[in-house]
């Protein structure tokens, strides 16, 4: 049952996602960006914050439904190999029919596929523990860009141009405004679907994973059956998350934009650290304040952003490994429905 | 299979060469994490860039009128005191953290040093001419640059060097000691504190070394360095810590298993084949370990 002041908050932040792109309509771009890296940190989280597997990989999956939902939406209606040879979108036209059918089963397609490449990786990636899974899943994640980088069909080297939003259409907003709901809709989809994991018993059980597996399992539970199904729950929606971002650039890169480790990869697990892992809403707030940090100084610091991206992790993974919320909880733990006692507080005080 | 490489059996001869030489220059520097990670166990992403770093140092040497070949003194030299610096800044505040913490803060450093690299030394693939010419072997069949050689005798003189320090030396024994149990040591009057500052530039400075041969032998470019981390993992994983011998011999068989990889699935798909070399290994030793119900650690 939600309670009323839930209700109000869900219902007020409904009405602002859904009233954003006609308030702050030269920013639309900027909000569906900023509504794929919230999903994309909440996923994350699923795995780094609850069950433990801290994954530099997930961007396999991201990368992976970009150019699902490309190559389908292209390969369903015009030779694929002419296409992404030479600038075939000059010659074959979607049609508006055509664009629409073609990008729904793409992002179907997209959805699906990652978490069945997730499954099937599963039993032997999520064996490993600890920093061996962080690299192993690192390595997965590089090697997934330079292959794709030197397949034919996909362009190669040079890219894949994804097929231009239908010039039928007149509207010039229409474009952004369709991209932008694309992306609310799997943020919605994706906080329900982790909000109803967060008060289930999956959730305890990844929690167990992560407290410690070994117990876990001589408790009975079998921990193999749920990280797979955990990492399953993420590439799926990172697959969504690809495949829209991919139709929003228009141009797939298989290093720059695709299996973007540099970027993006970086970007979920530092949004959720920011944020703190291991809580409903801190991806949430790591990624919206991320994401206003990044867009506001990005342009002031033209040319030193990476240096500061670089900075900005080591300072936030040294100093506040915790997260906004984690301090928060430190601070205010009544707030988090956690009781302390007088006494402890007592001891506390004490000890410092 | 009608690969090239199969019906040219001196092709074979020089892919085999040019991997053991190239493979020493590996095993160097994953000395230098199996170093780190058994003494301060954190894993260090930035590895690869600390090794770019020390090569840029050659090449300015090399643009300067000075023949990059000194480089290999010069070089360690000044990364030890960039990796002094790097401990002093940032590491030893998560020496004895988890082991992710290390790897996101270094992959932070990493980050730094690539794009100060590129602003400092621009974007382009660049070589330092050692104009050593090169050797022929077999009829002119084989060539072999003799800066690779060059490069592999010098890496096993640093590395014969290193293991008599680190013997010998009394620093040595106080990183040694540290490496078997950090609390014992500082009882028995060990100042670990220096010991991981000194552990650190000692592996930068291998770094360093190796940077200054690849800058000859190889190419320099400022985003190349995460290749030579995963290398140098997959080397220590294999070899385990703490194993000379086994880090030469694992890392001769990777600089092998590149070469024939290059030859067979084309130079576009080297990098891709050694990350996906890494996925295998680990998730051979996992199935390996998993049989006995244990797993990696």
């Amino acid at each position: 049952m939600i309670k009323q002041k839930d209700l109000i908050l869900y219902s007020g932040l409904i009405i602002l996602g859904l009233a954003a792109p006609y308030l702050f309509s030269a920013f639309k771009v900027q909000l569906t960006y900023l509504c794929v890296l919230i999903v994309l940190a909440m996923t994350w989280n699923l795995q780094g914050g609850e069950m433990g597997y801290n994954s530099f990989g997930n961007i396999l999956f991201y990368g992976l439904g970009m150019y699902l939902t490309a190559s389908v939406q292209v390969g369903m209606f015009f030779p694929l190999a002419e296409w992404t040879e030479s600038g075939g979108e000059k010659t074959f036209v979607h049609t508006t029919a055509q664009y629409f059918q073609g990008i729904g089963v793409g992002l179907l397609v997209s959805a699906i596929v990652p978490a069945i490449v997730a499954g099937a990786i599963g039993y032997a990636i999520l064996g490993l523990r600890g920093h061996y899974f962080a690299i192993c899943t690192l390595g997965l994640g590089i090697a997934a860009g330079e292959i794709a980088g030197g397949i034919e069909i996909i362009g190669a080297g040079q890219g894949f141009t994804t097929p231009p939003f239908p010039a039928e259409i007149v509207d010039a907003e229409a474009r952004g405004k369709f991209f932008y709901f694309l992306s609310f809709a799997l943020l919605i989809g994706t906080f329900v679907f982790v909000k109803y994991i967060y008060g289930s018993r999956f959730r305890l059980i990844l929690n167990a994973i992560r407290d410690n597996e070994d117990k876990a399992e001589a408790m009975g539970i079998q921990t193999m059956k749920y990280k797979i199904v955990g990492w399953m729950v993420s590439a799926f929606f990172c697959g969504l998350a690809g495949g829209i971002m991919g139709g929003l650039i228009g141009y797939i890169d298989s290093t720059d934009v695709a299996f973007d480790g540099r970027e993006m990869g970086v970007f979920m697990v530092l949004m959720a650290i920011l944020g703190g892992k291991g809580t409903l809403w801190g991806p949430v707030i790591g990624a919206t304040l991320f994401h206003f940090f990044k867009e506001g100084l990005w342009t002031l610091i033209l040319g030193w952003q990476y240096v500061a991206l670089g900075v900005l992790i080591v300072v936030i993974v040294v100093y506040f490994p915790e997260g906004l919320m984690g301090w928060l909880r430190e601070k205010y733990p009544e707030r988090f429905g956690e009781v302390i006692d007088d006494k402890d507080r007592k001891a506390q005080v004490e000890l410092k | 299979m009608d690969f090239l490489i199969f019906k040219a059996p001196m092709l074979m001869v020089q892919a085999s060469l040019d991997g053991i030489l190239l493979g020493i220059l590996f095993a160097l520097i994953a000395y230098g994490m199996a170093l780190q990670w058994g003494v301060m166990n954190i894993i260090n992403i930035a590895q690869g860039d600390l090794v770019i770093l020390g090569g840029y140092i050659a090449y300015t040497m090399y643009l300067a009128g000075i023949h990059p070949a000194w480089g290999v003194i010069v070089s360690p030299i000044i990364m030890f005191f960039v990796g002094w610096a790097l401990y002093k800044l940032v590491i030893n505040k998560v020496v004895d953290r988890d082991l992710f913490i290390s790897i996101l803060a270094t992959f932070g450093i990493a980050i730094v040093f690539q794009q100060l690299m590129n602003f400092i030394f621009g974007a382009d693939v660049v070589v330092a001419q050692s104009e050593y010419g090169t050797t022929m072997l077999f009829d002119n069949s084989v060539t072999l640059p003799n800066s690779k050689i060059f490069s592999a005798f010098i890496s096993v003189l640093y590395a014969i060097a290193l293991v008599i320090y680190m013997k010998k030396s009394r620093l040595g024994r106080a990183i040694r000691a540290t490496a078997q149990n950090a609390r014992a040591a500082k009882i028995l009057g060990v100042d670990t504190e220096k010991v991981y500052a000194a552990t650190f530039g000692i592996n930068a400075a291998l770094c360093g070394i190796a940077g200054a041969l690849i800058s000859i032998t190889l190419t320099l470019h400022p985003y190349v360095g995460l290749p030579y981390t995963v290398r140098s993992f997959m080397i220590v994983i294999v070899a385990g810590l703490g194993n000379l011998p086994a880090v030469a011999v694992s890392g001769m068989g990777l600089g092998l298993f590149e070469e024939f990889a290059d030859y067979i699935l084309g130079t576009e798909f080297r990098i891709g084949a050694v990350f996906m070399l890494l996925v295998f290994i680990l998730v051979y030793r996992r199935f390996k370990l998993s049989k006995k119900r244990e797993y990696l650690k």
